[in-house]
């Protein structure tokens, strides 16, 4: 199964999301910002990072990358009821998402203004996505957060939609970190294939290099692997 | 892309002081006090060449021959750690002292390349720009090496906590380590942040840099082969950092005196991190025979570094740079230190390669000239000579002064005045009030509130972080082979004894290092003191390295690269002596690493090493009486050296589940630590402690003694623990066993809640930098 990475320039997770891919047992195939060729991939992810060095407003100027114009054009429209192609966007890659408005809602600067590092408790409130579906229904996870401009944003009309449609994917647990919108850690189109997820499950995917805990407590996590796994396994299904 | 095209700008050459401008008009006044160059020195730049400097001439001396880039007041002493290294010391190095940073051989074909540096004066002027830049410069060292930078660590000092001025720019130094950190993908691993009134208005930035590559991947800063071409690439020079390294770097603020805000440079960590990637694609096709970054004191550097270090000399068009402002003189272009840019030499074939990788990634690249086999280096303005020098008269042969030394005249009555008058706390219900001040004490609180502004993940090989005592980051994913690192200063006792200071945190950083299970093999150093000028400072640098480089032979770890910031020091008041190492260690294994917290409750835990009443200089005589004076404790480095003997060969046989370094705060700041670390608690009793080494258990809990720590290993396995250490030679000390309630209970003193001892951690910085 092959998942593409795209690296734009000032992207810096993605080694992180190819190696949570391998780990899961996919083939990380590296995409790059200048090339429409989505190289035949069976999903993306969009990594954590700084494209573009986040100049503007973050994921303003990659999302007019032309490896975007391909991801827009599989992915489909957000409201659209036929799955396109699966989107992972992770932090930088969700601010990159709701610019490209394969997204509803926006991301700004953090409520208490600092860049903020953290072992973040999530509960995982819809499995039915291309991306979670290895979680239980309101499974509580631990990964890394780690963003400058991670507040969830949107009127409340499409706040409303979205938890009417359970769209909400993840939510933050144990104090809000960004200042989000009902404590909105991650949302997804209508098909449940794009999601987009302000904290970083690519960096709990391996024991001994993500936070001490996971979230039962034990002192070994890999809580963050499974939102590579389920789409492994979408994609033997699909 | 413009790789021969020159700037159009309206200035022309004709008004230029060129070499034949020089000649001609030999008695022109030249500004070179202006520019920091003292009249000895400039009459030494006219022997030199044999007429007046021209005024691009004056300007690449008198930045390279600063006390920042040219170590004039230091080099005489710095020869020590060339001299006091063994061949058995020098057997892992790959590359010693005087490059860029040193690389060490780790094994199975790996190495790594390390290095810290000051930025201190422009942190204390633009607090978020000078640190952001700090990083930038110390992150470019090392990928001119060749390197891929991997992690980066910060010892940070500040004056008062309570001061207006530390609040002023520790948030700041805080979000510019952070943001250009975070913006590269390196993972903060580790630092120190300390607070001390003599670093008021003199903070201390230090930045250190973990490059990891193939011993096959080393690169060297210099320009060989007449013909080859040199490259500038990057970002466009502007008119930011003209005359870091002279003014900022290398003069004394003066209270009231004019601020130097635009000699500080200001950093784009975005054009950095391309820079990277676009740096490590040109490695590894090969089109590389040179490389040097532009740092301090910009393309007068790089141009007569690699010149100087090649085999011949080097023309250049200066016309040719792409600039930010096209109205910039030749000398400004010479002195700027914009950020982000690096300098290459390519042989003609290989340009098209080369332009094609700097394409891809969007580097602008410009071909300024070319090596050539004159020895000289050559500088063209429009067509017309500016710059006719030898280049090692710039880069290498440089004034070097034997600066007058002399002890400080306090120093006697300071270190005669002992802490023993100081009143100290007896009942045990004293102690653990004394306990929840200290443990939120400026000294010793958590130090989270900065930490958690630091990614410490990207990149997915964080093995160990801070608060642990070093960071670890795992090389090899294949073998899981890695390096930890841990970086230690401590001025106070660089203050009572600036020789015994050093071999401290010498010991301090080794130490932290064997904890892990790292053995530790390499320094790195970064010397922060007052003015060369002042002879009691002077005494205190020699000291400082004398100490240093003895104690690396004692421990037989050489010393590959630094660097030296004086000019701490606001009017006649100099900061305390502080040396900060920068320590590598090494490790087969990452998964075999000890954390400096127990993980799970029912393990015994031992006392490593010796206790004695040593109070001078600690954290409990600053925080509760402000009081500095007498003796720093004893260090012995045979000592550390068999106790960091049997943490490595713990670690390695699987004994340890836990192991922390006993430093500032004493025994008692350790074990809380190491409760606190996993949330785990400790029942311990100090009365074989006390009775062993003849201690009331206040100097038990709160005594600095060196070459000490605290373990824990496996339940059941504390007799064969014992044995171990007795084999080792290294005296173990049961204290007690960890619990299953969140709780420090010492014996017959105190039990207090890990939860009220967090709070007490937590609340000082957030408190005070949290608006």
């Amino acid at each position: 199964m092959r998942i593409g990475v795209v690296t734009f320039p000032g992207s810096l997770d993605e080694v992180d999301a190819a190696r949570a891919v391998r780990l899961a047992g996919g083939e990380a195939v590296a995409l790059w910002h200048g090339d429409d060729d989505l190289h035949g991939v069976d999903a993306v992810v969009l990594p954590g990072g700084f494209s573009y060095g986040d100049y503007l407003r973050c994921g303003a100027i990659a999302r007019f990358a032309p490896v975007m114009r391909s991801v827009i054009r599989w992915a489909g429209p957000p409201e659209s009821a036929s799955p396109g192609l699966p989107v992972l966007g992770i932090c930088n890659g969700f601010q990159v998402l709701c610019e490209s408005h394969l997204l509803p809602g926006a991301l700004v600067r953090n409520d208490h203004r600092k860049f903020v590092c953290r072992d973040q408790r999530l509960r995982i409130e819809r499995n039915n996505t291309r991306w979670t579906s290895r979680y239980g229904d309101g499974e509580e996870i631990v990964v890394p957060l780690k963003n400058g401009e991670g507040g969830f944003v949107a009127d409340v009309p499409t706040l409303d939609h979205l938890e009417s449609e359970g769209r909400v994917v993840a939510r933050y647990l144990g104090g809000n970190p960004n200042g989000s919108y009902r404590d909105i850690a991650g949302v997804s189109n209508a098909t449940g294939t794009v999601v987009g997820l302000m904290p970083h499950p690519e960096h709990a995917v391996e024991e001994g290099f993500g936070p001490d805990r996971d979230a039962a407590g034990r002192l070994t996590n890999t809580d963050g692997l499974r939102f590579f796994t389920s789409v492994l396994e979408g994609v033997l299904t699909a | 892309m413009t790789a021969e095209s020159s700037n159009d700008t309206a200035a022309s050459a004709a008004c230029h002081d060129t070499v034949e401008r020089a000649v001609q008009a030999p008695d022109v006044d030249q500004p070179w006090a202006e520019l920091g160059l003292k009249a000895d020195e400039y009459a030494r730049i006219r022997e030199i060449l044999g007429r007046r400097p021209t005024s691009c001439e004056l300007a690449m001396y008198s930045v390279m021959w600063s006390e920042h880039c040219s170590y004039k007041s230091s080099k005489v002493h710095l020869r020590q750690f060339g001299e006091k290294v063994t061949d058995e010391m020098r057997e892992k190095l790959l590359v010693g002292m005087g490059e860029n940073a040193g690389v060490v051989d780790i094994g199975r074909g790996w190495a790594v390349t390390f290095k810290i540096e000051s930025h201190n004066h422009p942190s204390y002027v633009e607090p978020h720009q000078g640190a952001a830049t700090g990083v930038g410069g110390i992150v470019r060292d090392i990928m001119s090496m060749g390197a891929r930078p991997v992690a980066v660590m910060d010892p940070l000092r500040f004056g008062a906590i309570d001061h207006p001025d530390t609040a002023r720019v520790l948030p700041g130094i805080v979000s510019g380590v952070g943001s250009y950190g975070n913006c590269l993908g390196l993972p903060n691993i580790g630092g120190e942040v300390a607070f001390d009134p003599c670093y008021q208005g003199n903070p201390l930035v230090n930045v250190l840099c973990l490059g990891t590559l193939r011993h096959g991947d080393i690169h060297l800063a210099q320009a060989s082969g007449a013909g080859n071409l040199v490259v500038l690439f990057g970002a466009r020079t502007g008119g930011d950092g003209i005359g870091g390294a002279s003014i900022l770097a290398s003069e004394t603020f003066e209270e009231g005196g004019p601020t130097k805000r635009p000699s500080v440079q200001v950093g784009d960590p975005f054009a950095e991190k391309v820079l990277i990637e676009c740096c490590l694609d040109l490695f590894a096709a090969k089109v590389v025979t040179g490389i040097q970054d532009l740092g301090a004191a910009g393309l007068s550097c790089a141009f007569s570094e690699l010149a100087s270090n090649g085999d011949g000399g080097m023309q250049v068009h200066l016309d040719r740079a792409p600039l930010r402002d096209p109205s910039l003189r030749p000398e400004e272009i010479l002195m700027s230190e914009s950020q982000e840019r690096m300098m290459a030499v390519v042989r003609p074939a290989d340009l098209a390669a080369f332009l094609q990788i700097t394409d891809k990634w969007d580097v602008e690249a410009t071909v300024m000239g070319q090596v050539t086999d004159t020895g000289r280096l050559e500088v063209l303005w429009h067509g017309q000579t500016v710059v006719d020098v030898p280049p090692r008269t710039v880069a290498h042969e440089g004034p070097v002064y034997n600066r007058p030394m002399a002890r400080p005249e306090r120093l006697d009555e300071v270190r005669s005045d002992t802490p023993d008058r100081l009143p100290r706390p007896g009942t045990g219900e004293e102690l653990l009030a004394l306990l929840l001040r200290m443990v939120g004490s400026p000294g010793l609180c958590s130090r989270s509130w900065v930490t958690t502004q630091y990614d410490r993940y990207v990149r997915g090989n964080t093995a160990l972080a801070q608060p642990d005592d070093a960071g670890m980051i795992r090389v090899d994913e294949a073998s899981g082979l890695g390096v930890a690192l841990s970086t230690d200063g401590n001025g106070r006792f660089g203050a009572l004894d600036p020789r015994e200071g050093a071999r401290i945190v010498l010991a301090e950083a080794y130490r932290n290092v064997a904890v892990t299970g790292a053995q530790p093999m390499a320094v790195t150093d970064c010397l922060n003191f007052g003015s060369p000028e002042d002879p009691a400072v002077m005494w205190q640098f020699e000291q400082a390295v004398s100490g240093l480089a003895d104690g690396c032979r004692e421990l037989g770890i050489p010393v590959t690269g630094g660097n030296v910031s004086f000019y701490n020091q606001t009017g006649t008041t100099a900061i305390h002596p502080t040396p900060v190492v920068g320590m590598l260690g090494v490790i087969d294994d990452v998964a075999h690493r000890v954390p400096s917290g127990w993980r799970e409750p029912g393990l015994p835990v031992y006392l490593l090493g010796t206790t004695r009443e040593e109070l001078a200089g600690s954290e409990w005589a600053w925080a509760e009486h402000g009081h500095l004076g007498g003796v720093p404790p004893v260090v012995d480095l045979d000592t550390e050296r068999l106790l960091a003997d049997v943490l490595v060969a713990g670690a390695r046989e699987g004994f340890l589940s836990c192991a922390h370094d006993l430093s500032e705060g004493g025994l008692v700041q350790a074990l809380v630590e190491s409760c606190l670390r996993f949330g785990v608690g400790l029942e311990c009793d100090l009365e074989s402690l006390c009775r062993r080494d003849d201690l009331s258990p206040f100097v038990a809990l709160f005594s600095e003694s060196t070459s000490r720590a605290v373990v824990s290993v496996p339940a059941g396995t504390g007799g064969l623990w014992e044995n171990f250490c007795a084999e080792h030679g290294v005296p173990a000390l049961r204290l007690g066993t960890t619990s299953s309630r969140p709780s420090l209970d010492v014996e017959g003193l105190f039990a207090v809640p890990l939860a009220d001892l967090k709070v007490a951690s937590e609340a000082l910085l957030p408190t005070l930098f949290e608006h």
